[in-house]
């Protein structure tokens, strides 16, 4: 009994994983490719495979090279830091577990944004277009102003679906518009005005967020892959919001044309 | 490219390509199918819509305005996907790359179409049943104009679909699958009348 499991460690010990990771040095140098063989461990996720690789900076030729770099924060999928092409779909890297995928086990970065360095990227895009949506509940005023709005609990469930959105990126790197010929804000920032719209306070500014996705860059860019939905690892209803946005855009279009005095409703 | 404008362009378009293009198209196919009924009944047809009152104008408002927008923006949006139906060969993806591929398709089908017969009649030349029977006797242009009516009726009726969800019509996932089975249906039921008309140019 006790040789066997001496045995099968033994296996374990010689197995290896491989992996080949899109490398780039600088922000503007080349992408190349380079591949890995390191060794196997149980429950591996693709994380503890580049840890690895830091640990021990040796390629599948047996030649030293430099550290592969990636990003990575809360390790249970809720940052969207990790995120990055595996094995051709963008998720994030932290829940990729190694025995799930096929091998050699392909990483590149989300090239929809800008590459640091490796598997890095700048997500500053999504978070500049979170400031231009006005993703907050103002709540601060020259005075105390008081509580706000009830919300109804069950409205509170629905947008609490909307609200698990890290910003991750992966529906922007999975939609066919998201690319360097237009400037979509992309799936996430479209759910993330019905959020806030959504909010009794947040309501306040309603009409204000929807101008801002219906100027440069916002809804009118969305092609109705669908892509997004199916690429969220949050599950978050994405096209439902746009269709949602969609309307609400559609009654602002017409308030705004045919005139009215009303602002927010 | 971007503007400020985008957006209310984007919903122009979106408007135009159901009316009054698909609209058009619909009775196009429809007034077509006279042919199935014989040459004098497609003669009669195609002379009461040649002849209708202020057509000039009725061609320039409702069919080349229009379809000239629809098909040079939509040529912009064609060519500013970057298309990924390799990573995610879903349905949906599939029907987006496909509105695009047939869109600019349709501008060169449809430019030929116009050059063909309307032109022509500028010209001076009968548009008539024997003129289409004349075009579609030669195998490469029945096959053309085949592909030619399946693109146009494919980027209807699936504009048709886009037309719901951008107009923020059908919001729901279940709401989109059932437009979804309505425009399929329409696919069909366009596709089937317009073939059978070409058909009935060659029999
Ligand atoms: S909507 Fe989903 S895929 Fe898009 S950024 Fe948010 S969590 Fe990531
Ligand atoms: S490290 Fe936070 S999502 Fe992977």
């Amino acid at each position: 009994m006790s040789e066997q499991t001496a045995v099968q460690e033994q296996q374990v010990a010689s197995k290896t994983v491989k992996f080949e990771i899109q490398r780039q040095d600088t922000p503007d140098s080349k992408p190349y490719w380079e591949s890995f063989s390191i060794p196997y461990r149980p429950n591996m996720n693709v994380i503890s495979a580049l840890m690895e690789i830091r640990r021990n900076p040796v390629n599948a030729d047996g030649k030293k090279t430099t550290p592969v770099n990636w990003d990575m924060n809360c390790l249970e999928e809720v940052c969207g830091a990790c995120s990055m092409v595996i094995n051709g779909r963008p998720r994030q890297s932290c829940t990729a577990l190694v025995d799930q995928l096929t091998q050699p086990i392909r990483l590149e970065p989300m090239r929809t944004f800008p590459v640091v360095r490796d598997l890095v990227v700048d997500r500053e895009f999504m978070f500049d277009s979170l400031k231009r949506i006005k993703a907050w509940i103002p709540i601060d005023g020259t005075y105390d102003l008081g509580e706000g709005p009830r919300m109804p609990e069950r409205k509170r469930q629905w947008t609490y679906e909307l609200s698990k959105c890290m910003t991750c990126g992966v529906c922007l790197e999975a939609c066919p518009n998201v690319n360097d010929k237009s400037n979509f804000i992309g799936p996430a920032l479209l759910s993330q005005v019905r959020l806030f719209n959504a909010h009794p306070t947040g309501a306040m500014n309603k009409d204000e967020r929807l101008q801002t996705i219906m100027s440069d860059g916002g809804i009118g860019e969305c092609g109705n892959s669908q892509n997004c939905v199916v690429a969220c690892p949050k599950g978050i209803p994405l096209t439902t919001s746009i269709a949602a946005m969609n309307r609400a855009t559609t009654v602002q279009m017409f308030k705004n044309f045919f005139g009215s005095d009303h602002m927010v409703d | 490219m971007s503007r400020e404008s985008d957006f209310y362009l984007r919903r122009l378009h979106s408007l135009l390509g159901v009316i009054p293009v698909g609209l058009f198209v619909t009775q196009h196919l429809v007034v077509n199918h006279f042919a199935t009924r014989g040459e004098e009944a497609f003669n009669t047809a195609s002379n009461f819509m040649g002849n209708l009152p202020f057509v000039l104008f009725l061609e320039w408002f409702i069919i080349y305005i229009p379809l000239m927008f629809h098909a040079f923006y939509g040529v912009y949006i064609a060519f500013t996907a970057k298309n990924n139906v390799k990573r995610y060969g879903t349905f949906r993806n599939w029907m987006f790359l496909l509105q695009r591929v047939t869109g600019v398709f349709l501008v060169i089908f449809i430019a030929w179409h116009i050059y063909e017969t309307r032109i022509q009649k500028a010209l001076g030349a009968e548009v008539d049943f024997d003129m289409m029977a004349n075009i579609l006797s030669n195998p490469f242009m029945l096959a053309f104009y085949i592909v030619g009516v399946l693109s146009a009726t494919f980027h209807l009726a699936n504009g048709l679909w886009s037309f719901a969800v951008t107009w923020g019509i059908a919001q729901s996932p279940n709401s989109q699958k059932i437009v979804s089975y309505i425009t399929i249906l329409a696919f069909l039921v366009l596709s089937v009348i317009g073939v059978q008309a070409l058909l009935a140019f060659v029999v």
